[in-house]
């Protein structure tokens, strides 16, 4: 069965742009990504799109698709209905470099700034031995394919580029619980989580879990725990005094 | 004007969202709902009267701590003794109040349907300047587990105040009716409510960095963490309980209804 859709896509640059209307075939099992490339083959040979696996996994793809964050290649046409006009525009928390291609750069700027993987001193690689169940909580995280969706629809930036220079955004705060939480790292993270990365910003509204394809709970298992992490080192007075007087002179980590 | 979304270099697109769907459902009933109990509460705090139908005593005013509570109602003492004024659920309200205040999980319910930030995901928020959670007043979210502890005492108080329940009108023991099943259901969805809190998995082992060297703590994180997954669900269903507790219990008070008793 081939229907013809209506699309409407953004095409334009940093120096401005608009939605362009095109009308498209769409066959069965196509997903918004097919229909690109189509509208890219037959009526707009110029237009920027990118993409690498069409398989969910890259995460080149990413776009809105009618207004919500989406990897296009797992957007199925079929959850739409045939009159049903699709808007497909670049992500919309960074600068636009052509059409529906963004430059995603502040997010390899955030990588950097997150402190790496510390194991003991001493242990080489090779030496190290971990149970399942204390490396478990670090491995979803683990699945993250960096399509920066979370980043991207997280309305601490969205909506206010003025807070990008004081906010890693969600998939850092993953990152920094993944750590924090790997059973051989060193570093203590959970001062900095708030002081350097900004994790007091994120007000848990969840939208990053909501337009995460890998299915991650970035709010319940990454900033929750680090967020409670954070109030150990700083905001629990009890603990801080427990940490003073008895033997944990780590401000009340437990191993 | 153009949307908070916009900045320089970004692509132009003048409207605040282009999602087509109905987002604005879920804020707008979580905003009535919300709204609806604050309402009733607040009227009910403020009441200070028909909260006390022998053996039952209304949720909102347990423990109930002054020496101008119902005579009968204050299986704790009136600690606070004569010189407080004002209605006894006044003494208490904070701690009720302040854990669903700072729980993780109605921050995001106020924070979306209250405050608009963000209404829904990649709808544009109405505000022109953000710091979430990182001054005052919003910082002293990071107490919620001072809450938590507090709600655990709770918790154990209205399950008394349930098991008390098991009394006729005279104090004798052994009986039953349906305000002991309000009374007990609602202390049950409380717990639950309480043992599924963010904190709660914290403290009983999230915050440890190696499970396998306390089976015990892990066990029972795996256990709150179950929970945990249906916060959301057990706040609504133990704020609903709450008031229909204090409902029943104003209807008892009242006499517009009177107790089925089971024996
Ligand atoms: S939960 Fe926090 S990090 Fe995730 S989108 Fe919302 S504000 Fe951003
Ligand atoms: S956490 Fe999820 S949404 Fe964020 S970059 Fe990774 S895969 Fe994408
Ligand atoms: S093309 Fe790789 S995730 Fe879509
Ligand atoms: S997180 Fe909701 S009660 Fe603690």
């Amino acid at each position: 069965m081939t229907y013809s859709a209506h699309f409407r896509i953004w095409r334009g640059s940093a120096a401005g742009g608009s939605l362009q209307d095109f009308d498209v075939d769409v066959s069965e099992g196509e997903v918004v990504l097919d229909i690109v490339h189509r509208i890219q083959a037959t009526q707009a040979p110029d237009l920027a799109v990118r993409w690498n696996c069409k398989a969910g996994k890259c995460g080149s793809c990413s776009a809105e698709v009618n207004g919500r964050p989406r990897l296009m290649c797992m957007t199925r046409m079929s959850v739409f209905t045939e009159d049903e006009a699709v808007t497909v525009t670049p992500l919309r928390a960074f600068p636009v470099l052509r059409d529906l291609v963004t430059d995603v750069s502040f997010n390899y700027t955030k990588a950097r700034e997150v402190p790496s993987f510390a194991p003991p001193e001493g242990l080489a690689p090779g030496e190290f031995r971990m149970q399942q169940v204390d490396v478990d909580r670090s491995q979803e995280f683990r699945k993250c394919i960096e399509c920066f969706l979370c980043q991207n629809v997280c309305h601490v930036i969205r909506d206010h580029e003025d807070n990008k220079p004081a906010f890693a955004g969600p998939r850092f705060f993953a990152r920094l619980a993944e750590l924090e939480m790997h059973p051989l790292d060193t570093v203590d993270r959970r001062k900095r989580s708030q002081e350097q990365h900004g994790i007091g910003m994120c007000n848990i509204t969840k939208c990053c879990s909501e337009v995460c394809p890998e299915g991650i709970k970035i709010t319940d298992n990454a900033i929750i725990p680090m967020k409670e992490r954070v109030a150990d080192r700083k905001y629990d007075p009890v603990r801080w005094l427990g940490a003073r007087i008895g033997r944990r002179g780590d401000g009340g980590a437990e191993v | 004007m153009s949307s908070v979304t916009s900045a320089p270099g970004r692509a132009e697109v003048e409207a605040r969202t282009l999602r087509s769907d109905r987002w604005w459902v879920s804020p707008a009933v979580t905003f009535g709902v919300l709204f609806l109990f604050v309402v009733y509460a607040t009227w009910r705090a403020f009441e200070d009267r028909h909260y006390f139908a022998e053996p039952y005593l209304s949720p909102f005013y347990s423990p109930c701590l002054a020496t101008s509570c119902a005579p009968g109602s204050s299986d704790f003492g009136a600690a606070a003794g004569d010189w407080w004024r004002l209605s006894p659920a006044l003494l208490i309200l904070v701690f009720p109040l302040g854990f669903r205040l700072t729980c993780y999980y109605y921050r995001k319910a106020y924070y979306r349907a209250f405050w608009l930030s963000p209404p829904a995901c990649a709808v544009a928020e109405p505000h022109r300047r953000y710091s979430g959670e990182t001054r005052f007043p919003l910082v002293l979210q990071n107490a919620h587990r001072y809450f938590f502890y507090a709600a655990l005492v709770f918790n154990v108080i209205l399950t008394w105040d349930a098991i008390l329940g098991f009394r006729n009108e005279d104090g004798e023991w052994g009986h039953m009716g349906l305000g002991t099943v309000v009374l007990l259901a609602n202390a049950a969805l409380l717990t639950v409510y309480t043992l599924s809190c963010h904190s709660c998995r914290h403290v009983v082992g999230g915050r440890l960095k190696h499970f396998s060297r306390h089976p015990v703590r892990y066990r029972l994180w795996t256990y709150v963490s179950r929970l945990n997954a249906r916060h959301m669900l057990f706040a609504w269903l133990s704020l609903f309980s709450v008031a229909i507790a204090d409902l029943y219990v104003r209807l008892l008070a009242t006499d517009m209804f009177s107790d089925p008793r089971f024996f």
